[in-house]
């Protein structure tokens, strides 16, 4: 992989130059300088909310800032919406592609400029052919005719970067377009976009693993809420200067985990089975400890703790709290026994978002707030301020939907509704995916000091900084099966990553 | 739980979308009812709807104010009321029973036949009202068990049991039931010192019951949950199938309790019975602001619902206005009752998208 050094064409393709946009009162981006050269793969590295998202978004052409410029060879421009930036030959591929499932592959790329025939007939022979070529171009093996339903993630993504170079595009945007590939896809995909790369085309990539952006690029430019970091050579950094000039502060400081002395066994999941989706899974989790349950998206994780708690059923194995094996596929009895869940998904399982802020938090505790099966509303409304006050929520009135608060919010109120179960394991699913910085700290002192009240805490989580820095213990999944169980001093993201991709694990100092 | 660090609205990611889902929500969940307004709740304009019907039914129609009109046009609707007070329950939950009216048929034919084979009637009352529950339970299971959408249970359950009850009676008619039965289900003896019929009379104690259930318990809770997200109402470890198993079993109870009265109070047990009755109950839930989606509405608002159909059904035949043009005033307020809180939502959606432009 040998790229120009940027100096050597003095003229960024495309750039921006100061430039802030914001939603509301919500400050996306400020002062925010980007450059691509011809020739060039630039990585973007930030955390969750960094701004990524909105600075390609005005690369795109979907947003227009609202200071600063953005410059098209040398020159401003303000794209016409994102077919403005389409036609300058800017071309942007999403995590998630969007293909038009029942129409072929060669249908999907040349999808509303079809090559026509007289009278406005479409040339099916010349879009075959312009598609087989792209393929061949692209050094990939994909049939025009097929329809893209069934098409894996990985090659929806080629279809897309087909789609790209079928426009010529000089500029090549990345939005984390890894995060559901394999190995191999992934190393396919790159070889895909080096050769692009090395036929003149600027690359802006995105992802949260690190290594990918030492494999495949050359300069990384990093934002931290909002704001320009630094537009650096990569050359010389190491993961963890990325990681401190995405955070801003040591990992230390970020994740306030102190150790503790784990007490009884309070979670004890024994040979947990689910027919085709998790195998023979054995664990526990003692009293003030907190043990993340890491690996890929996939790897059947939630689906465990799911099992856990009961909303799914087992088919085999068994749950045990304090020693008392737990009804399988009942919540309500998981409940009682002092099991707490936090699902991943908020808006569908969390919360019922139509319903007020003070009735989510009490929906845990129905039978709590009164005798004989009624509601008390004044209760109701006392505890519900009670855990807004404790967790720091940002609220106008609690018999507002939960729907109208921020994720952050939305997530303590979650947290709030299954703290006033008083738990004794509480199971944390994602805790603070898609949640701002702050909260995110808030997030983990709240896990922390819970767990220093002795509660037993098991966090799924796929961030693994959070992972490292929450965990006393770490246990991987891959493919439905638990494969390591690693103690916090030999937890590092190469023996968790290795675990978790179903690579040999590395030798962990032995105990 | 110390936590010194200043939050940071900014750079949440989920905010937009959270505040832009903000406005369609509307007024919130539970006894707050509709969403519509944020001016006037949808029940109460509803049941001032029903007054303003009623004080011009009192001064244009002759007879319309008097007692005895009052009880009887109360006691038309008593199978319609009774049954409108689960399917209430029902549709805040997210859930429908269209085979309520069928149930109703079924229990009157079945009443008819074994009285005809010379069964005493306090047997055959309970005997029915085992049967409402079963048949209840059957729909119930298919929703929770086999994981079939109420709709299409019910749709089929319409079919089949207004079959069953075909095949209890055929084609006979009985009549001559009891006359202390039939006098307690007759507006012309209403309780003692009111004018309020027997049935109306179950209606009130029945409704005041649904009401505290619906707005005032833990179960209650639990239904607008279900209604609103199921899936959130499972994750918060709430019995979601055991609960609405429960309301099926309850409405079957209620559909066949009201082919009893139905049969009393005509006289007549027929196999189609109440036939079509059930969209009346369902138009008279969702004119008084029951989401059909689920999660919103409140019993009093239903109740208002019910009361308007009554009176305005009252009222257009005592104006010598036929069946049909009832039926169409019926279609005609339940399409605006659904349209108007979507237009309302539109309206003030634009308008709130204009503020935040400008």
């Amino acid at each position: 992989m040998t790229q120009p050094e940027p100096g050597a064409a003095p003229v960024p393709v495309l750039a921006l130059e100061g430039v802030s946009k914001s939603f509301g009162n919500v400050r996306a981006l400020q002062g925010v300088d980007l450059a691509l050269h011809a020739g060039e793969a630039h990585a973007l590295a930030g955390e969750n909310g960094a701004g990524k998202s909105t600075l390609i978004k005005i690369l795109g052409g979907v947003h227009t800032p609202e200071a600063g410029t953005v410059r098209l060879d040398g020159s401003p421009v303000v794209f016409a919406g994102p077919a403005g930036a389409r036609d300058a030959g800017i071309a942007v591929i999403y995590q998630e592609p969007m293909l038009f499932a029942d129409l072929s592959i060669a249908e999907n790329i040349f999808m509303g400029r079809q090559p026509r025939r007289a009278l406005g007939r479409i040339d099916h022979g010349a879009v075959r052919e312009a598609t087989a070529a792209l393929m061949r171009r692209l050094g990939v093996d994909l049939d025009p005719d097929r329809p893209a339903r069934g098409l894996s993630i990985a090659d929806q993504q080629i279809v897309e970067i087909a789609k790209a170079l079928s426009f010529d595009a000089r500029v090549l945007i990345m939005d984390e377009p890894t995060a559901a590939l394999t190995g191999t896809e992934t190393a396919r995909l790159f070889s895909v976009v080096e050769a692009l790369r090395a036929a003149g085309a600027a690359v802006l990539f995105i992802s949260h693993r690190l290594e990918e952006i030492f494999r495949l690029c050359r300069r990384v430019t990093t934002l931290r809420d909002g704001r320009l970091v630094a537009t650096e050579a990569l050359e010389g950094l190491t993961e963890d200067d990325l990681v401190r000039r995405m955070v801003g502060r040591d990992l230390e400081e970020l994740y306030p985990k102190q150790d503790t002395t784990p007490g009884a066994r309070a979670l004890t999941v024994r040979r947990l089975t689910r027919e085709g989706v998790f195998h023979d899974v054995s664990f526990d989790v003692r009293r003030g400890e907190i043990v993340a349950l890491a690996g890929l998206v996939g790897a059947g994780r939630s689906e465990v703790v799911q099992a856990v708690f009961g909303v799914d059923r087992a088919d085999a194995g068994e749950v045990e709290v304090d020693g008392t094996a737990l009804k399988p596929g009942s919540p309500t009895a998981a409940m009682d026994a002092g099991v707490a869940l936090v699902p991943e998904d908020r808006r569908q399982r969390g919360l019922v978002m139509e319903m007020s802020i003070e009735r989510n938090i009490a929906l845990t505790g129905l039978d709590r707030l009164g005798s004989a099966g009624m509601v008390r509303r004044s209760l109701e409304r006392s505890r519900a301020a009670d855990w807004a006050v404790r967790l720091r929520l940002k609220y106008n009135r609690l018999t507002d939907t939960a729907g109208v608060l921020s994720g952050g919010n939305q997530q303590k109120v979650v947290l709030a509704k299954w703290l006033a179960t008083e738990p004794g394991v509480l199971i944390v699913d994602e805790p603070t995916r898609g949640i701002d910085v702050g909260t995110k700290a808030e997030v983990h002192r709240l896990l922390t000091s819970l767990a220093e009240e002795g509660i037993a805490v098991l966090m799924v989580s796929s961030d693994l900084p959070e992972v490292l820095g929450m965990a006393d213990r770490v246990l991987v999944m891959h493919e439905g099966r638990l494969v390591a169980e690693i103690p916090r001093a030999d937890a590092t993201e190469e023996s968790v990553m290795a675990a978790a991709t179903g690579r040999p694990i590395k030798r962990p100092s032995e105990r | 739980m110390n936590a010194p660090t200043p939050m940071t609205p900014a750079a949440d990611e989920t905010a937009p979308t959270g505040a832009a889902a903000a406005p369609s929500g509307g007024g919130g969940g539970g006894a707050r009812g509709g969403g519509a307004g944020r001016f006037l709740r949808w029940d109460t304009a509803v049941g001032i709807l029903l007054i303003a019907v009623m004080l011009a039914g009192a001064g244009t129609t002759d007879g319309f104010a008097e007692i005895t009109n009052l009880s009887a046009a109360l006691n038309d609707i008593a199978e319609i009321a009774l049954i409108a007070l689960p399917m209430t329950l029902l549709v805040v939950a997210g859930q429908v029973d269209l085979s309520v009216a069928s149930m109703l048929g079924l229990s009157s034919a079945l009443a008819g036949a074994l009285w005809d084979a010379g069964w005493a009637f306090e047997l055959i009352v309970p005997l029915c009202l085992v049967v409402g529950v079963l048949g209840g339970l059957l729909n119930g299971w298919l929703v929770t068990r086999v994981g079939l959408p109420a709709l299409a249970v019910t749709i089929g359950t319409l079919t089949l049991y207004r079959g069953l009850a075909s095949v209890v009676l055929g084609n006979k008619a009985v009549s001559d039931f009891p006359e202390a039965y039939a006098q307690w289900a007759s507006y012309t003896e209403p309780v003692p010192g009111t004018f309020i019929p027997y049935p109306i009379a179950v209606f009130i104690v029945l409704a005041v019951l649904a009401a505290v259930v619906l707005h005032c318990t833990a179960a209650g809770r639990a239904l607008f949950a279900i209604g609103a997200q199921e899936d959130a109402a499972r994750f918060a470890g709430i019995r979601v199938r055991r609960i609405k198993l429960a309301l099926f079993a309850v409405t079957g109870f209620m559909a066949s309790f009201a082919g009893i009265v139905y049969t009393l109070r005509y006289g007549s047990a027929r196999a189609d019975n109440g036939l079509g009755l059930e969209l009346v109950v369902i138009a008279s839930v969702l004119l008084g602001g029951i989401d059909f989606n689920g999660g919103k509405g409140t019993l009093g608002g239903a109740v208002a619902g019910v009361l308007l159909i009554g009176v305005l059904n009252n009222l257009l035949t005592l104006n010598d206005i036929s069946n049909e043009i009832q039926v169409i005033v019926t279609g005609v307020l339940l399409v605006a009752s659904v349209l108007t809180p979507r237009v309302i939502a539109l309206v003030t959606e634009r308008r709130d998208r204009r503020a935040a432009v400008t």
